[in-house]
């Protein structure tokens, strides 16, 4: 199968001498929602905008659907939408002007851009709003209109780099389902963040970059059972004066209705419980004391700096 | 792109700039209404009355046609130096970057534009100019040809000035330095039979001059120049500030990283 997103050594260097990209290599296949992740500086904005073309690469490949962007690249942006990091659209055009004007860009004809316009803005709750000027509308509907407007053309794959950097939880939500709904229907989307939360919710396959390198490219669950250990707190109904016999875990008291215990890997928790039920100790709820995800990428960075530091 | 596609999309690159003028009108179509009024009155009507006659003319019937191309080149210039650069500023030029659009289709479209402010500008003067005096069009094919022409000449000026550009400084500087020198020496308010051999000498090197003497030749048949050679002239800038301008959008010069 063609993958919608084939990327083969690809580098750059920016004029300043500064190396962006190293070679990288990965591959994204079609019906995928795939997260790109790294650090600040990682080289993700730097690949993104090659694949649209803002960013000029200095060595590689990009395909997108089987199309080398050297040799057809207006055939490989048709299938293509990008919602860029930064707000890039004119602060004082009316909203319905900036989706519309898009779908001109990309040769749709008025009646077509229009309807589409319509269908966008009202999906993603702008239709209210069509006639107000971009600079009125909050950081939220910025986002959303960057999201209309990649969407204009019905892109085949969808880049969002950083589509909730400072979105409220609740529009947040509310946009990841109809990212969620419009994979569903095809789409296939990468998606940067530095919600970790929100990449192992919505994603399928990752790709971690760090300082223009690829130090994981597999799928989330894959990742996540490299996990060796989680920590889970643990809520009490009973009031705890001393950290209870916990066996053979490693647990300590947080507070008089809060438990901390690290679960290693091969652990049971049924032993956990078993444990604590002996002692007449309910538990009431239970969660991860931090992102699975995020455990991961940072114990991945750590390593592949610990690794540099050898080298040294 | 196949050819309608690429239709569409130019088509809505000069909507989008003739919105762009047409919405901030009192900062772009009135201005130089005004400006050109207080000429037609200082310069036509009270000053003119006092000097008699220039190019066998009376000073208002030379001075309009000089003052209606000053507006056209002026406005058409502007008008594309301040858009694309405002594109840039605020990054929806990666609207048009990012799509399938080539590159000759998006100067194209702001030329155009570029070209209809000059022009709507040009319209408007000319019929405040009615007011103060008859404006008889000797040849009318040869008047339209050579104002539209220099609207495309420093459309496409403009546009090289915005890519280059990495302030709104920048795009006031050619203007300010270049292009007003140019227009003012340029045989709007003078005849350059008046001057010296050697200054005339000297004009000849000005490109404005052909355009303002080409136009004057077609509203009132007299010229100072050759107006066979303006049109070559022109049409020569056009290509070369072309090739530049596609030149400068292929290697995405401050376009593209």
């Amino acid at each position: 199968m063609t993958a919608a997103l084939s990327i083969q050594n690809l580098e750059k260097t920016y004029d300043n001498g500064f190396r962006a990209l190293k070679g990288i290599s990965f591959e994204v296949q079609p019906g995928d929602f795939f997260a790109l992740l790294g650090p600040n500086g990682a080289g993700k904005s730097t690949t993104i905008g090659i694949i649209c073309s803002l960013v000029r690469k200095t060595g590689g490949s990009v395909s997108i659907f089987g199309i080398d962007i050297d040799s057809n690249f207006p055939a490989a942006k048709q299938m293509l939408g990008v919602v860029p990091q930064e707000f890039n659209f004119s602060q004082f055009e009316k909203v319905y002007d900036i989706v519309c004007t898009q779908g001109g860009f990309y040769g749709m004809p008025r009646n077509l851009a229009e309807e589409r316009t319509e269908k966008y803005l009202k999906q993603l709750g702008l239709w209210d709003k069509r006639n107000v000027q971009a600079r009125m509308l909050s950081g939220g509907m910025k986002r959303r209109l960057m999201i209309a407007r990649a969407l204009i053309h019905e892109p085949r794959l969808l880049i969002l780099d950083e589509p909730t950097a400072g979105v409220d939880i609740e529009l947040r939500r509310s946009m990841w389902t109809f990212l969620e709904e419009i994979n569903r229907q095809g789409t296939t989307i990468i998606l940067t963040t530095h919600y970790l939360e929100e990449a192992e919710s919505l994603c399928r396959n990752i790709a971690i970059i760090d300082k223009g390198d690829i130090v994981e490219n597999t799928s989330i669950k894959s990742l996540l059972k490299t996990l060796s250990r989680e920590v889970f707190i643990l809520d009490t109904a009973n009031t705890l004066e001393d950290c209870p016999d916990l066996g053979d875990f490693d647990g300590r008291l947080l507070d008089e209705h809060s438990l901390e215990v690290t679960v290693e890997k091969g652990q049971s928790l049924t032993d956990l419980f078993t444990s604590l039920a002996a002692q007449e100790i309910t538990v009431t709820s239970m969660r991860n004391r931090a992102n699975r995800l995020e455990e991961l990428f940072v114990s991945l960075l750590a390593d592949e700096r610990d690794a540099e530091g050898d080298e040294q | 792109m196949n050819t309608d596609a690429i239709w569409t999309s130019f088509s809505t690159i000069l909507r989008r700039e003739v919105r762009r003028f047409t919405r901030i009108w009192p900062q772009t179509l009135v201005p130089p209404v005004i400006t050109m009024s207080l000429y037609f009155v200082i310069f036509g009507s009270l000053i003119g009355s006092r000097i008699g006659q220039m190019g066998g003319f009376s000073y208002m019937e030379f001075v309009v046609p000089g003052l209606i191309m000053m507006a056209v080149i002026t406005n058409s210039y502007s008008n594309v130096a301040s858009s694309f650069y405002s594109a840039k500023f605020q990054r929806n030029v990666e609207e048009l970057l990012v799509s399938p659009t080539p590159n000759w289709i998006i100067m194209a479209g702001y030329v155009l534009g570029g070209v209809a402010r000059g022009l709507i500008v040009g319209f408007v003067v000319t019929l405040i100019a009615l007011f103060f005096t008859n404006l008889t069009v000797q040849h009318i094919g040869l008047t339209v040809s050579i104002v539209f022409l220099a609207a495309v000449l420093f459309s496409l000026a403009g546009f090289i000035n915005a890519i280059y550009a990495n302030s709104f400084d920048d795009i006031s500087i050619i203007p300010t330095f270049v292009l007003t020198p140019l227009t003012y020496l340029g045989g709007v308010f003078y005849s350059i039979e008046l001057l010296s051999p050697f200054f005339q000498g000297l004009s000849k090197l000005n490109p404005v001059l052909y355009m303002v003497n080409a136009f004057r030749y077609g509203v009132l048949g007299v010229s100072d120049i050759n107006v066979f050679w303006a049109f070559v002239g022109v049409l020569v800038f056009i290509a070369l500030l072309s090739a530049w301008g596609l030149h400068l959008m292929s290697h995405g010069k401050r376009l593209r990283h």
